[in-house]
């Protein structure tokens, strides 16, 4: 199973990359905490989901091949 | 209908799709631009040449120089002035043919209804979150398209709200993003920097999106979030669907409009007894006493570096892991503009209660001007 996760904003600073590949990954839940255990100070941080460019609201089962992209909100003007 | 100075649009009335109904509409809207910074120029300045019949301005700041580099609408000699005042200036000088209102005041929940019920549309250029959950709520309140922009750094996202698909389904700020962040949490433009071309291009995505909207041509991004990186060139699209009705933050009705704190709501807590805040002139003074501690909470490496004074450099993120030893009974705190010192001024009023805390109030920024 290959999942492919986008970061934006911070969130790619924080993990030093603006895509990351994922494996044994079963929901989206999985996905942040992998990401948490790269990176802890992820667990501080507002951010939305969005699977296969769709938003989610809640955990989400994935299957090989999805891509999960994560945003944070900006407030610069 | 007669359209005033028609003879300028004739390029874009040319176009099939819009035509003279196109210019027509553009003429008869009334466009409301919430901060006339980065975003708002652009938006401003486009909206204003394609003939949007009124245009509103809203902000409650005068120009710096350290504007200049992307708020295309001011010059040198505006520093210090009204951003409202220079921005309807150049405007009608750049289009005598339509209206510019202007509101040099800061939009808060008491004055917006009565500002934004006077529009069509709302064009969200703030930068700040507070305002950002404001301005949502009070259009999804009114009913009003609102078209939102917002930058981090090298990214920038633009969305359109509370306009309906086919079959009736709108969303708006709080469905995309439902808990606001923290203070410190996400850095504004002044804190993290930002190339002057950012807020253009997506300043200009947002005039586009309004024109789109008011003329009927092309597609809107409603119900879609479009997030443009500035390095790659690259744009990503999302398709947002509403959240939980029962989970929403969003204030019911007007009365509950108006009571909401939009700063609590954001993390923004209103001092602790014990935390104070010192203005630039009060600090300077207190610098020939020599009976305070001064530290910068700032991140390693940013600028402008403090100098002039002694002070310690202890960064808000290493504050937040573990709390050091801290001498003095006196303390003040400053970062880049005083948001991330109230943090850190509370963190260390847990650790250390006797203590008097101080956070200098519009930071190094503040300062330094």
């Amino acid at each position: 199973m290959n999942i492919e996760v986008l970061l934006f904003g911070r969130l790619a600073e924080l993990l030093g990359s603006e895509r990351l590949h994922l494996e044994a990954v079963a929901d989206t839940d999985a996905v942040c905490s992998q990401l948490e255990g790269l990176c802890p100070a992820l667990k501080q941080l507002n951010y939305q989901i969005a699977v296969n460019h769709m938003i989610i609201h809640d955990n989400q089962w994935l299957t090989d091949g999805m891509t999960v992209a994560l945003m944070p909100p900006f407030s610069g003007g | 209908m007669n359209i005033k100075g028609e003879a300028r649009y004739q390029r874009q009335m040319l176009l099939k799709d819009f035509g003279r109904t196109g210019q027509e509409k553009l003429f008869q809207a009334k466009v409301l631009v919430i901060g006339a910074g980065g975003l708002g120029c652009p938006v401003l300045q486009y909206l204003a040449a394609a003939g949007i019949g009124t245009l509103g301005i809203v902000d409650h700041d005068v120009v710096e120089l350290s504007n200049l580099h992307r708020q295309i609408l001011y010059s040198v000699a505006n520093v210090g002035s009204l951003k409202v005042n220079c921005a309807a200036e150049r405007l009608r000088e750049f289009n005598p043919d339509i209206t510019i209102l202007t509101y040099p005041v800061q939009l808060n929940n008491q004055n917006a209804l009565s500002i934004l019920s006077e529009f069509d549309i709302v064009i969200d250029g703030s930068d700040n979150f507070p305002t950002r959950y404001m301005i949502n709520d009070a259009c999804v309140l009114l009913n009003k398209p609102l078209v939102y922009g917002a930058l981090s750094e090298t990214e920038g996202q633009v969305s359109v709200f509370n306009v309906a698909d086919e079959s009736g389904i709108k969303v708006n700020y709080r469905d995309v993003f439902p808990a606001a962040p923290q203070p410190g949490e996400v850095l504004n433009c002044s804190e993290a920097g930002v190339l002057g071309v950012l807020p253009g291009i997506i300043g200009m995505m947002q005039a586009n999106e309004a024109i789109k909207l008011i003329s009927g041509t092309g597609e809107t991004l409603y119900n879609q979030l479009m997030i443009y990186n500035l390095y790659t060139s690259q744009t990503y699209k999302i398709k947002l669907s509403p959240g939980d009705p029962n989970l929403t933050d969003l204030p019911s009705d007007i009365p509950s409009f108006m009571k909401m704190d939009y700063n609590w709501f954001c993390g923004i807590r209103t001092l602790n007894r014990e935390l104070k805040e010192m203005g630039p002139d009060e600090f300077h003074q207190v610098l020939q006493e020599d009976s305070f501690t001064i530290i910068d909470v700032r991140e390693p490496g940013e600028l402008p570096a403090a100098s002039g004074f002694e002070y310690i450099s202890l960064p808000l993120s290493e504050l937040k892991r573990e709390i050091p030893l801290i001498k003095g009974d006196k303390v003040i705190l400053f970062c880049h503009s005083g948001i991330r010192s109230i943090v850190a001024g509370e963190l260390l009023l847990e650790a250390y209660p006797e203590k008097e805390f101080y956070s200098l109030k519009g930071g190094i920024l503040r300062m330094k001007s």
